[in-house]
């Protein structure tokens, strides 16, 4: 066959760079401006959080943390109390909810019968999707009489020790039942009811996650099934445990309605979490917005920065603690 | 093509090699129960309670449900350690006695939730068994009015145009960052993932406060549905990002890299491939969503105003919803307005029932279509797609 040079044809290398198509870089375009649009938004809350903070500190200075009043007719506004009983209501919340939720996490993926795992897991996430004001309600109707009885226990048996300790006498011949109603130690049980589903789930896919081949290997040396738990499975879930539990200390800090209406409003810098009364800032906010003037709205504002950055604080730990641990990639879901 | 069938049958003239037979593996039993461990559980239980009802009710000066309880289960504890100790060792009986406790925790968190649903729905059925309920507000119905008066249609309605409208200003954003997260990325999406992962640290009361500040105080609207909603959709965004970037993320690399290989433009491949592949968890995230949405009451409290009267116009006026009514309800004093209040709770708790349900059998026949999609025979033997 006769081949002329004209007909060759020079190879010339496909273009491996071929500019993104138009239809893409609308869609690339479109995606990151909302993207960029939903940042923005985001950003401004907590840029305004903080602006308006800014201007309280500068009013009020270093006395915003330390007072403990909230009496705007005496220009006394402080946080400390506030504050306090924030870290209060959600350290009880999270005394009672980590054992169970570390046990309920352990039973769904351990003990359970296969058939019953997917709906223990939906009932868990059902728990979680309930609302907090149904919960308030069931603490404040149901919960606080017969709370009552445990925290006289407590301070009649306890009350040497200083956060169970009631300004009243405990073998009084008629109980001050008063005295024990709407305590911190109340809604902080209210509030474990919300913070118990999350910690749950967290650890519960964390264990889910434990290498079989490990788990075998300690069934095959002979262990027990509680030996196998101790030696892989809370081991390897470590992260998940801790980083759970303080994703869960994260809701309780911000929770407002349960213990809007659980807690009576009081400001003592005060540690008796059985007596009656106590605030946390989400209270504050939630009951003291409506006749806030300007300057006091902004130091509500100012009190709402403080919690976010708590929040965030304990967040960013908690991640961080997650990611640390080996079973870091399996708390996504 | 299809020259071979795709069976999985051996092809003709190969040599079977003989094997020694097939040993069918068994696992060794984990969970076997005999009769002398479920006899131990009941007789310490029992023995427990009998001991605990002569030493509280009778010895000591004690008396209270709760206290009698906690004072079982130690007995009972105690009791199953030491007759577990009896044929087994010590290891055997901790591990016994774990799983004793484990499962009575989770007993527990069981039944806190029952006595929640219950009690919730046990003081709601008095509202709930009247029609009018269902069908009427609260304008001109006093808090003493019986209960065949008045009812929280106005709330229902409220809760509905709320959602609706946090859902419509949610979905789309919470979906465009989470595609953007998830399908084009670079450094700017790992911004956006640190500030939507940051966001979801913030209360939702503080979403409340923000739209209070900027939109009531600041533009000087009046509290209305609108602004509700806003404030709804502030908490749900995040939520809606997050949990669908992590239904994104599972969806197999291989499809999009299939996807492009067939020369699809990245935005054919992700409409086209990704985005159906992840529909059941998309919708799993919106749905869950919503139920937090539909329950958020806290921002709820400062934005949009109470009213007893049916108002379906979110820019005017104050608009009611479900967890406020509840709110409000419970706070009183009046015993008829706390049965109502109870009732819209029953009334919400059934709202984020069914959503969650949806979600469940979204998931259930994402799964059965899987399967019948996936577990057709040429697709399941190897070499079937070839042919």
């Amino acid at each position: 066959m006769d081949v002329s040079v004209s007909d060759l044809v020079l190879d010339e290398p496909r273009e491996i760079h071929p500019g993104t198509p138009k239809v893409d870089r609308i869609f690339h375009g479109s995606v990151r401006f909302v993207a960029f649009v939903v940042m923005v938004i985001f950003g401004a809350i907590r840029l305004f959080l903080g602006a308006k903070s800014v201007s309280t500190f500068h009013l009020y200075g270093v006395r915003f943390l330390t007072e403990s009043d909230w009496e705007p007719s005496l220009n006394r506004i402080g946080i400390s109390a506030t504050l306090l009983g924030t870290v209060l209501v959600a350290l009880t919340a999270l005394i009672i909810a980590f054992p169970l939720a570390l046990a309920t996490a352990l039973y769904i993926s351990e003990y359970a019968p296969a058939r019953l795992k997917a709906t223990l897991v939906s009932l868990v996430d059902m728990m979680a999707a309930v609302p907090s004001i149904i919960y308030a309600a069931w603490g404040f109707f149901l919960l606080m009489p017969h709370t009552i009885g445990v925290s006289h226990w407590l301070h009649e048996y306890l009350g040497f020790i200083p956060i169970f300790r009631v300004d009243t006498d405990p073998n009084a011949a008629v109980l001050a039942q008063a005295r024990y109603t709407g305590s911190m130690f109340i809604a902080g049980i209210v509030v474990s009811m919300m913070v118990l589903p999350i910690a749950c789930a967290v650890m519960r896919g964390v264990f889910a996650q434990a290498p079989p081949g490990e788990r075998e290997a300690a069934y095959a040396l002979g262990g027990t099934r509680w030996g196998m738990i101790r030696t892989v499975v809370l081991p390897f879930g470590r992260g998940g445990i801790i980083g759970g539990t303080m994703l869960g200390l994260g809701r309780a800090l911000g929770e407002t309605v349960a213990v809007a209406i659980i807690l009576s409003a009081a400001f003592d810098f005060k540690f008796r979490i059985l007596e009656n009364g106590g605030n946390t800032i989400s209270k504050l906010i939630a009951e003291r917005f409506g006749d806030a003037t300007t300057v006091q709205l902004a130091a509500l504002l100012a009190a709402g920065f403080v919690l976010f950055v708590m929040t965030l604080l304990v967040n960013t730990l908690a991640a961080i603690m997650i990611s640390r641990s080996r079973s870091g990639a399996a708390t996504e879901a | 093509m299809a020259i071979i069938p795709s069976t999985a049958a051996p092809p003709a003239g190969s040599v079977e090699v003989p094997g020694p037979p097939p040993v069918q593996e068994q696992p060794r039993p984990l969970t076997t129960r005999t009769l002398d461990d479920l006899l131990s559980v009941v007789g310490s239980a029992l023995g427990a309670f009998a001991g605990t009802w002569v030493v509280y009710e009778q010895l000591l000066p004690l008396s209270g449900v709760l206290g009698f309880v906690i004072c079982w289960y130690i007995a009972f504890l105690v009791m199953y350690a030491s007759v577990c100790a009896l044929s087994h060792p010590r290891p055997i009986v901790v591990s016994k006695l774990m799983t004793v406790v484990m499962t009575s925790a989770a007993v527990l968190v069981g039944l806190a939730l029952a006595t929640v649903i219950v009690y919730t729905v046990g003081k709601g059925v008095k509202a709930l068994v009247h029609l009018n309920f269902f069908t009427r507000d609260m304008a001109g119905v006093g808090p003493t009015s019986p209960l065949d008066q008045g009812g929280i249609a106005h709330a229902i309605v409220g809760s509905m145009i709320m959602l609706g409208i946090a859902v419509a200003a949610s979905l789309p954003f919470g979906l465009a960052t989470a595609v953007f997260m998830t399908e084009v990325g670079g450094w700017f999406g790992k911004v956006v993932r640190t500030v939507v992962e940051a966001m979801t640290a913030v209360p939702d009361l503080l979403a409340g406060l923000f739209v209070y500040v900027t939109l009531i105080v600041g533009l000087g609207w009046e509290r209305t549905g609108l602004a509700a909603a806003i404030a709804i959709s502030i908490t749900m965004i995040p939520i809606v990002a997050r949990s669908a970037e992590v239904a994104l993320r599972v969806v197999p690399g291989g499809l999009r890299e299939a996807g492009q290989a067939l020369g699809a433009s990245h935005w054919q491949t992700v409409r086209r491939v990704v985005l159906p592949t992840a529909r059941p968890g998309l919708a799993t995230a919106l749905i869950l969503a919503m139920a937090r949405g539909v329950g958020e009451t806290a921002p709820l409290l400062i934005v949009s105003g109470a009213s007893t009267f049916m108002n379906a116009n979110p820019t005017t006026g104050p608009m009611n919803s479900l967890p406020l009514f509840i709110y409000s309800s419970i706070r009183s004093p009046e015993n008829l307005t706390i049965e109502r209040g109870f009732a819209a709770a029953v009334v919400l708790l059934a709202i984020v029932f069914v959503l969650f349900a949806i979600t469940r059998l979204l998931a259930f026949f994402s799964l059965k279509r899987f399967l019948k999609r996936y577990k057709t025979p040429e697709m399941s033997t190897p070499g079937g797609l070839w042919t």
